[in-house]
């Protein structure tokens, strides 16, 4: 690898880079992102290798493990270039058989294609996918495209054009402007104004100024910053490179979290390879302007996410936040000016610099410009992560894009913005997802996790669950969050096993409203907001709870018995093989009973059950 | 140990900034945080014991008891709770007999739960060992602990 | 120096700019509760207590006067019911989470706050309401960090670490003696001290013949300040 050491020399290299590319060579795109080296294509990548190698295709065909795709429920899976064949569900035996049909006869099979529920239709390519169809895929448009190790790549699609324009045609300020202009909000979770954040920390005064990238990502559900850093590092890392030129800053930080350990190899590669190339470290490519990065780990603190705790950890103390009525723009890592932004809200921002503000701005709502990397989840059909431009109805990305919900159940609700947030039910779904929009709902778009909810949640439970998430997460110092969401979650949990009083629900509300004016940090103050949505859109449910001490969704395992359905039984003996505490019996090939009085509601009879004869009521 | 913690603690610059990347090396090191360790560590980079024992406690990815020759890390997080994770996770608990952080007595097994591993997709999952399991449920996590060498209960009986 | 002028409930005060709201509040008679205040450290703003409304421009919000920077025109408004509500539940918790305090109980009488049922107290003699003054004085104060906190959340605690004895601790008592709920225990002889489950022998006054101070203690004033121990080795009331 030779030193760039002008902005020439990177486009003559992006020029040689794609002349020795031939678009119309074959290529099989194989996704290696975490979810889907889950699935075992790890295994799938070896034998494609040693297949290519038998037939001695390996110059003929190109192999490109590339990050996440998106559509996650469908892993493994692959694209096949220049046509953009999508194969999905792939077997980890299929290797010869599509190299030898697809790759050398042309010939598609059909097992392994992606089959509209609608429709029934069989799709072939990529773009034909109602998955994608409906999405709008600029931050993630790449990570199919590219193998997230190799900067070649990167630079051959047109990377780091966007940072060759900032240093060689704008002054620091009027990249500064644009990113104003674009009116691009911070996608971790705050959706603060990331422009007024950069002029601030470039005006504040105190030296040296630090840029640190949050890939602390928390949120239970959500990992699109995972996707990002794994797929196309180099993107967010551009985006960095880009704002720390405008800020006046020569420090930078990534901070992920310890729970991503693919995401901060490739990272690490990204930054060894950028430093090679001389997009990183001294005199970047002679502009006189020097930056360079560090990567830290987290320890496990979903507090962590929060700047001040991300600092304090930074700075080798406990993950504590601490008060923030003096910006961290002006006194933040170290006491010095500090400009944090998430992951996406970086690999936003080389597409602001290539393509204008004014084009940016034209995507998205008056208030919501651009984009939004959302992780649909849950119960929903199409699990993955949707790239959508602002402003999309959550039915449509629910239905259209998500598939609905599985096995012929009725959506309840969406939950979004993490422990943070709330849940929005069905009567809302044409909502278009907004910043403004989804916090006047009593939610907040946080940093995208959009957790599909069907009528066997509860939404008393749901409440429980992301308080005894916070209880453990909390760093304890101040009162309000250590000690409030510890009793409100000891509330909920008497309300779910059958203990609610007359009166509880007026203690959560007044109680939650102690926490979010009295809280120290965004974790705290947010933290009753899952409560303060389920009591106003789900009061029945809580009721239901608390005055007939029923669970409606058939959860609470206190207040639900399991029967079998002697109509459906067959007697097979499969639940009391499976029953751990012998509640089930009966003879063989004759209806079974289920004792309520031993029976502890574990779930592994109805889960082994063939004939769906366990009820639960 | 003491020279393994100096070189630890030179590779990065003796710098006390780097207090928890030090500390995951030595976990990493060592398979958990003995004290000796974590006083050499207090020892070389000149912070009192009381700071590296805080932030020792306060990360979750460090533990200061041995861990077990098997690690099984349960997700928690929304997607997967949605899908049923919880019942997985009371089922380890009543065959394990381990709540989350604790580590058997016969130094088998360390049970964990996670707030979120990013794999939602495939949920509820459970890591063993390092190996990714999707779509888990009941069965399947008796078929795992079994394999894994435990005597799990419901099928002894009826055997 | 840049003054400021605004006003805290009605009442037009002036102060250096950026300095705390808490102390500008003290120094013009204005009451605010706190309970992990002390003029000795810098505040945590922790508990929670010293909360006030404070309106910039068009915003309101609440905010920790201790912590506070105080500017140009702010309103501030220390009685509104939001802040009365802070504080009443702050109490409650900590209530509930050390039944047997008594200062706790008594700051609550005064407030006119009663213990919430529905928060079952906590079955422990624990007094410790994690407002830090303890370590911040061991850290800043003394200079020693014999004591920490560990773990977070709810099961965070303050105490020496591995839950050992202290070989830092000088036995100067400042922890207890900040402690506002006297949770942290100092015990012993008149020649022999013990706190955090150490034992300090006493220096015996050169010319009184009392006990006054633990020797380690005066050993770290010597080794600080350079001034020899025999000079020391004499009690306040005979210098």
């Amino acid at each position: 690898m030779r030193k760039l050491k002008t902005f020439d020399g990177v486009e003559k290299l992006r020029g040689e880079l794609q002349k020795g590319r031939d678009p119309n060579k074959p290529c099989m795109t194989v996704c290696v992102g975490t979810g889907c080296l889950a699935y075992g294509t790890q295994k799938l990548v070896d034998s494609l290798k040693v297949e290519l190698e038998k037939r001695k295709l390996q110059d003929k065909i190109d192999l490109r493990l590339s990050g996440c795709h998106g559509f996650c429920e469908r892993g493994p899976m692959m694209v096949i270039y220049p046509q953009k064949i999508f194969y999905q569900r792939i077997g980890l035996n299929d290797a010869a058989e599509i190299i030898d049909k697809t790759l050398l006869k042309g010939e598609i099979i059909d097992r392994l294609l992606y089959v509209d529920p609608m429709t029934k239709e069989k799709i072939v390519y990529e773009h034909d996918c109602p998955f994608y169809k409906k999405q709008m895929r600029l931050v993630f448009g790449m990570n199919g495209q590219i193998s997230p190790t190799s900067i070649d790549d990167y630079i051959a699609v047109g990377g780091y054009a966007a940072l060759v324009k900032a240093l060689q045609k704008m002054k620091p300020d009027a990249i500064v402007q644009e990113v104003i202009k674009a009116n691009l909000r911070g996608r971790g979770g705050g959706g603060f104004p990331t422009g007024w954040k950069w002029d601030e920390t470039r005006k504040a005064t105190g030296d040296p100024k630090y840029v640190i990238c949050n890939a602390d990502e928390g949120d239970p559900g959500a990992y699109m910053d995972r996707s990002l850093l794994e797929g196309n590092p180099h993107l967010v890392l551009e985006g960095m490179i880009i704002g720390a030129y405008a800020i006046g800053s020569s420090n930078g930080y990534i901070y992920v979290r310890n729970e991503y350990p693919l995401a901060v190899q490739n990272i690490t590669a990204a930054i060894q390879a950028a430093r090679e190339y001389g997009l990183l470290g001294e005199n970047i490519l002679g502009s006189g302007f020097s930056f360079d990065v560090k990567i830290n780990r987290g320890g496990g603190a979903f507090v962590c996410g929060e700047s001040s705790a991300l600092f304090a950890s930074l700075e080798g103390r406990a993950g504590e936040p601490r008060v923030k009525y003096i910006h961290a723009t002006h006194k933040g890592l170290w006491d010095k000016p500090t400009n944090l932004n998430n992951v996406e809200t970086w690999a936003n921002v080389p597409f602001i610099i290539n393509r204008g503000a004014d084009w940016y701005a034209g995507i998205g709502t008056a208030g919501s410009k651009g984009t939004k990397i959302f992780s649909l989840v849950g119960k929903i059909n199409n699990t993955g992560l949707v790239e959508v431009p602002m402003g999309m109805k959550l039915r449509e990305i629910v239905y259209d894009i998500g598939g609905g919900i599985p096995n012929g159940r009725k959506f309840k609700a969406v939950q979004t913005g993490g422990p943070s947030g709330g849940c929005i039910p069905e009567k809302y779904l044409d909502s278009p997802v907004d910043f403004d929009e989804l916090t006047k709902l009593g939610s907040m778009m946080g940093s995208g996790g959009m957790i599909v909810m069907d009528d066997r949640n509860c939404m008393v439970d749901v409440p429980r669950y992301f308080l005894s998430f916070l209880e453990i997460e909390s760093c304890g110092k101040c009162t309000p969050c250590r000690e409030g969401v510890r009793r409100m979650k000891e509330i909920l949990t008497d309300i779910c096993e059958g203990r609610g009083q007359e009166g509880d629900v007026e203690l959560l509300d007044s109680l939650a409203k102690a926490i979010v004016d009295g809280a120290l940090c965004a974790l705290g103050n947010s933290a009753p907001n899952p409560v303060i949505s389920t009591i106003r859109y789900f009061r029945d449910e809580y009721d239901a709870h608390i005055r007939q001490k029923k669970c409606p969704a058939g959860v609470c395992k206190k207040l639900i018995k399991y029967r079998i359905d002697a109509k459906k039984c067959t007697g097979c003996g499969l639940c009391v093989k499976v029953c751990a505490v012998g509640a089930t019996s009966g003879e063989r090939k004759k209806p079974h009973a289920i004792d309520i009085a031993k029976c502890t509601r574990c779930g592994a009879c109805m889960e082994s059950c063939k004939f769906e004869a366990i009820i639960v009521e | 140990m003491e020279a393994k913690i100096k070189n630890i603690v030179k590779k990065y610059g003796s710098d006390r900034s780097y207090l928890v990347p030090i500390l995951q090396d030595v976990q990493k090191e060592f398979n958990y945080l003995p004290q000796e360790a974590l006083e050499a560590v207090c020892t070389e980079l000149g912070v009192s014991n009381s700071r590296v024992y805080e932030v020792a406690t306060f990360y979750k990815a460090f533990s200061l008891k041995p861990r077990g020759r098997h690690h099984l890390m349960l997700c928690l997080g929304t997607a997967c709770h949605v899908r049923g994770a919880s019942m997985i996770d009371n089922h380890i608990q009543t065959t394990l007999g381990l709540k989350s952080g604790e580590t058997s007595a016969d130094m088998e097994f360390t049970f964990e739960t996670v707030g979120c591993l990013g794999a939602c997709a495939l949920g509820p999952i459970l890591v063993v060992d390092g190996e990714y399991h999707g779509h888990m449920n009941i069965a399947k996590t008796t078929k795992i602990l079994k394999n894994l060498g435990k005597k799990v209960e419901a099928d002894d009986e009826k055997a | 120096m840049d003054m400021v002028k605004f006003t805290i409930d009605g009442k037009e005060v002036e102060a250096e700019k950026g300095a705390y709201l808490l102390d500008v509040a003290r120094e013009n008679g204005v009451r605010i509760p706190t309970l992990c205040w002390h003029e000795s450290i810098e505040s945590p703003g922790a508990c929670r207590m010293c909360v006030v409304e404070v309106k910039q421009g068009k915003r309101t919000r609440v905010v920790t006067s201790c912590l506070y920077p105080v500017s140009e025109g702010i309103e501030v408004k220390t009685q509104t019911d939001r802040v009365k509500h802070v504080r009443k539940v702050v109490l409650q918790l900590q209530m509930a989470r050390c039944p047997e305090s008594k200062e706790l109980k008594d700051m609550a009488d005064e407030m006119g706050v009663k213990p919430e049922p529905r928060f079952t107290p906590d079955a422990t003699d624990n007094t410790c309401i994690l407002c830090r003054m303890c370590v911040r004085t061991c850290e800043q104060v003394v200079g020693v960090s014999a004591i920490g906190f560990s773990y977070r959340g709810t099961e965070k605690v303050v105490g020496t670490p591995f839950k050992e004895q202290s070989k830092v601790c000088i036995g100067c008592g400042a922890c207890a003696f900040v402690c506002p709920t006297h949770h942290i225990k100092m015990t012993g002889t008149p020649e022999e001290r013990e706190i955090w489950g150490r034992n300090f022998k006493m220096m015996k006054c050169k010319t009184c013949g009392n006990y006054f101070a633990p020797i380690e203690q005066l050993e770290w004033i010597s080794k600080k300040t350079g001034v020899p121990m025999d000079k020391l080795s004499v009690c306040q009331a005979c210098k």
